[in-house]
């Protein structure tokens, strides 16, 4: 926002509250309210607002409340922003950036919880950012700003919270993130871990575990949905020949699916065993805190599906019967 | 059909006194030159529950008070500001009203609800006569002879331009089209209002407004057989047609989302701090599905300036664009216009409208309220036009266009790559690698390819 006049904010609360999460905080006062912009209760009509300011040359920043309620607006994010470009043949571009936060809280039910990554990442013309740490976080939202196409940014309110370590150079102002790269968040050589978000925190502890084991796991923060980071990931399956991805979201067309092709695709020859994929509960997110725990993937989920594999399981199953 | 006209309104807009502009009954022609024919009321246009709110800007004590309420959410305020609009005579007795967030409310012990129809409908504005007589009493804005004959050119190519289109359609020669038959005031009228530095967005049916601004027949047809002189570069059925030079936004399917998009438009304008506003158009489809009086008194809900005008008046629409716009551009507050009109044709070549209303109201609406023959007459009055003029022009501009349509339909289609670009600002690697696998594809069966599209 220092850096260009055009930017500008927009959600419910972003204002006055100072942010539903207090992601803005102190930005009324420092910009004004003509850049940080508080909008009534209406997804469809602040979203559609701010894609006709970026059709004429504004850059808003869309806030979501939380992604979930994105769907109020989802004609706006995919007719219009995405795909204006396109069916304009670049007479429209629209340079808008719509966060918030994704996926799963705590307690909220399952109309509060769902993971929209999926669904966003399907539609060309859109771009997709996933941030795990503060770095990601920094580095991925000045270059979604920056970028001249939509770019769907999901956060995660749960990591709103967590502190992670930054270096000197993630602080500096004129620090950004590239598009389109995942980040190696831990080199290993006997199996792939592919994550994103929240799940990314996951990933790494249970490659901790998994070390001491003596299984040496490669966790891939990946950082772009879309456009997905398809090379990094080949490569680091080429070198470790299984793939274990983790996601929050439903299983069916979910990320992992995506990543299972491309693999399959590229890579199939250096497969020692199945992709396996880990993913949220196929149920809408159930409220009482102990379902809601069992729902979404956790720790020991990615343990144990590393150690012993889908197949394995199923089959100790059979034998139980 | 319903226009919108939104310069420009914050979401929060606190009012900013220095650019506060009221309109006052009387200040009606402060920009426009108005003739009076025999003088008339001027309550129609501006409507009987608009109040001068000037008692705002005078009440110090109103505008301190506001002052000293500036950390309140913006929202509360803008409801203030509507409040002021109302005399403050009316709440002396405390037990008479009370005060809400908001505003000040006045109590009634009568339980009355409040009619779902009014006892009259909102009257509508019209200056010509059906036989091209202007109507005694009218206040309109004079158009001068340039301008009518233009006006009247620009509607007849408009009607004939939609005949020649559908009839391609119907020959094969195009996949689609749609026409704005009976809309031809509200297309060319309006646009004749505006200035070329106006933000259109349409809805489908208002390729007037292009045609007034100089798209030429040729673009017109090669949008629609999407070649690649075609600005769409043939990725989008016939009759989307766009053109940033034209300030005309590329016309969108989805109804309606236009409506939203151009308030942020006119946000984006009013940073330009340019002399121009947004016009955003729909239709029934977007607005009319409730069993109300129309549109227009949609306004007052939304609290927003609106007025009901003959569609099918050249003349009244002019003068209603004219004067929205001078207040959209100067107060920074939307209008919304419901310019009432009739759809003559189908909706596009994918409907028969037969199957749902009758044949001789169609007829009737194309014939007696037609709103060529309406303005013709008016013109004509004038000696402005005569029948001579009519059939050479006619003539000429059905050879201008049999010609597009042969040119367009013999121009190749645009190049295979247009097929990637434009999804994002630059082609990612993964659509470079499909053109890649798609042109090997294509040199292994040339035999099956498309002539008409270049490698």
């Amino acid at each position: 926002m220092s850096a260009d006049p055009k930017v500008f904010l927009m959600g419910e609360e972003v204002g006055e509250y100072q942010g539903a999460y207090k992601i803005s905080k102190g930005l009324l006062e420092k910009y004004g309210p003509d850049r940080v912009v508080d909008t009534p209760i209406t997804e469809a009509g602040f979203t559609g607002i701010g894609v006709g300011a970026a059709y004429y040359g504004l850059r808003p920043v869309i806030e979501f409340m939380t992604f979930n309620f994105s769907m109020q607006a989802i004609d706006h994010i995919i007719n219009s922003a995405a795909k204006s470009n396109y069916m304009s043949a670049g007479q429209i571009s629209v340079p808008i950036v719509f966060r918030g936060p994704n996926g799963a809280a705590a307690g909220v039910g399952a109309q509060h919880s769902q993971c929209y990554a999926a669904w966003y990442a399907s539609c060309p013309g859109l771009k997709v950012l996933v941030p795990y740490s503060s770095e990601d976080a920094r580095g991925l939202l000045k270059a979604a700003i920056r970028d001249p196409d939509p770019v769907v940014f999901l956060e995660n309110e749960l990591l709103y919270g967590e502190s992670f370590p930054v270096s000197a150079e993630t602080l500096d102002s004129s620090f950004c993130l590239p598009i389109g790269k995942a980040k190696i968040e831990r080199e290993g050589k006997d199996v792939t871990i592919t994550a994103f978000s929240k799940m990314v925190g996951y990933a790494l502890q249970a490659a901790d575990i998994l070390a001491k084991e003596g299984i040496s796991a490669e966790v891939i923060n990946l950082r772009s949905i879309r456009p997905l980071d398809r090379s990094t990931i080949n490569a680091s399956v080429r070198k470790t020949n299984r793939l274990i991805t983790v996601e929050e979201g439903f299983p069916q067309h979910g990320i992992g699916a995506e990543i299972c092709a491309s693999v399959l695709e590229d890579s199939f020859e250096y497969l020692d065993a199945p992709v396996e994929r880990i993913a949220g509960a196929d149920v809408p997110m159930p409220y009482a805190a102990n379902l809601e725990r069992i729902s979404v993937p956790q720790v020991e989920d990615i343990l144990q599906l590393t150690k012993v594999g889908r197949r394995l399981i199923c089959k100790k199953t059979n034998e139980a019967e | 059909m319903a226009i919108w006209l939104s310069r420009s309104r914050k979401i929060a807009h606190f009012l900013n006194p220095k650019i506060a502009y009221f309109l006052q009954p009387e200040d009606f022609s402060y920009k426009i030159h108005v003739n009076y024919v025999n003088s008339s009321s001027f309550r129609t246009l501006s409507g009987e529950n608009f109040r001068s709110p000037h008692a705002f800007l005078d009440n110090s004590a109103t505008v301190s008070a506001l002052q000293r309420r500036c950390r309140r959410p913006e929202s509360t305020r803008a409801g203030e500001q509507v409040e002021t609009r109302y005399s403050d005579d009316d709440y002396e007795d405390e037990n008479q009203a009370m005060d809400f967030p908001g505003g000040r409310v006045s109590f009634t012990h009568e339980m009355k609800f409040i009619s779902e129809a009014a006892d009259k409908r909102i009257p509508c504005y019209r200056v010509l006569s059906d036989d091209g007589y202007l109507i005694a009493g009218s206040r309109f804005e004079q158009v001068d002879k340039e301008t009518a004959v233009k006006m009247y050119k620009s509607m007849v190519t408009l009607q004939i331009m939609d005949n020649i289109f559908y009839e391609a359609q119907r020959q094969g020669r195009i996949s689609f089209y749609l026409t704005s038959t009976g809309e031809e005031a509200i297309n060319i009228a309006a646009a004749a209002a505006l200035t070329s530095d106006d933000v259109i967005l349409p809805q489908y049916r208002e390729p007037g407004i292009l045609l007034w601004r100089g798209f030429t027949l040729q673009e017109f047809a090669n949008q629609c057989f999407g070649n690649n002189a075609d600005y769409g570069k043939g990725k989008q059925m016939p009759i989307h047609y766009g053109s940033n030079k034209h300030n005309f936004f590329t016309i969108s399917s989805p109804i309606a989302t236009q409506l939203p998009q151009a308030a942020g438009v006119a946000y984006s304008l009013k940073m330009d701090k340019k002399e121009a506003c947004v016009v955003a158009f729909t239709g029934d489809g977007g607005t009319k599905q409730f069993r109300s009086d129309g549109v227009v008194v949609k306004g007052q809900a939304y609290g927003i300036r609106s007025i009901r005008v003959d569609g099918n008046d050249a003349l009244a629409v002019y003068s209603t664009i004219r004067a929205a716009r001078e207040m959209v551009i100067h107060e920074q507050k939307p209008v919304l216009v419901e310019a009432l009109s009739y759809r003559v044709g189908h909706h596009s070549t994918s409907d028969d409208s037969t199957k749902y209303r009758p044949v001789d109201e169609i007829e009737h609406w194309k014939t007696a309220r037609s709103p060529l023959a309406r303005f013709r007459k008016w013109v004509h009055k004038n000696g402005w036009w005569t029948d001579d003029e009519e059939s050479e022009l006619r003539g000429s501009i059905r050879k201008q266009l049999l010609n597009a349509i042969q040119v367009a339909e013999k121009t190749e289609k645009p190049q295979l790559a247009e097929m990637f670009s434009d999804v994002y600002d630059n082609l990612p690697s993964n659509l470079h690698e499909q053109e890649k696998s798609l042109r090997e594809t294509i040199k292994r069966h040339r035999q099956d390819y498309p002539t008409d599209v270049p490698l």
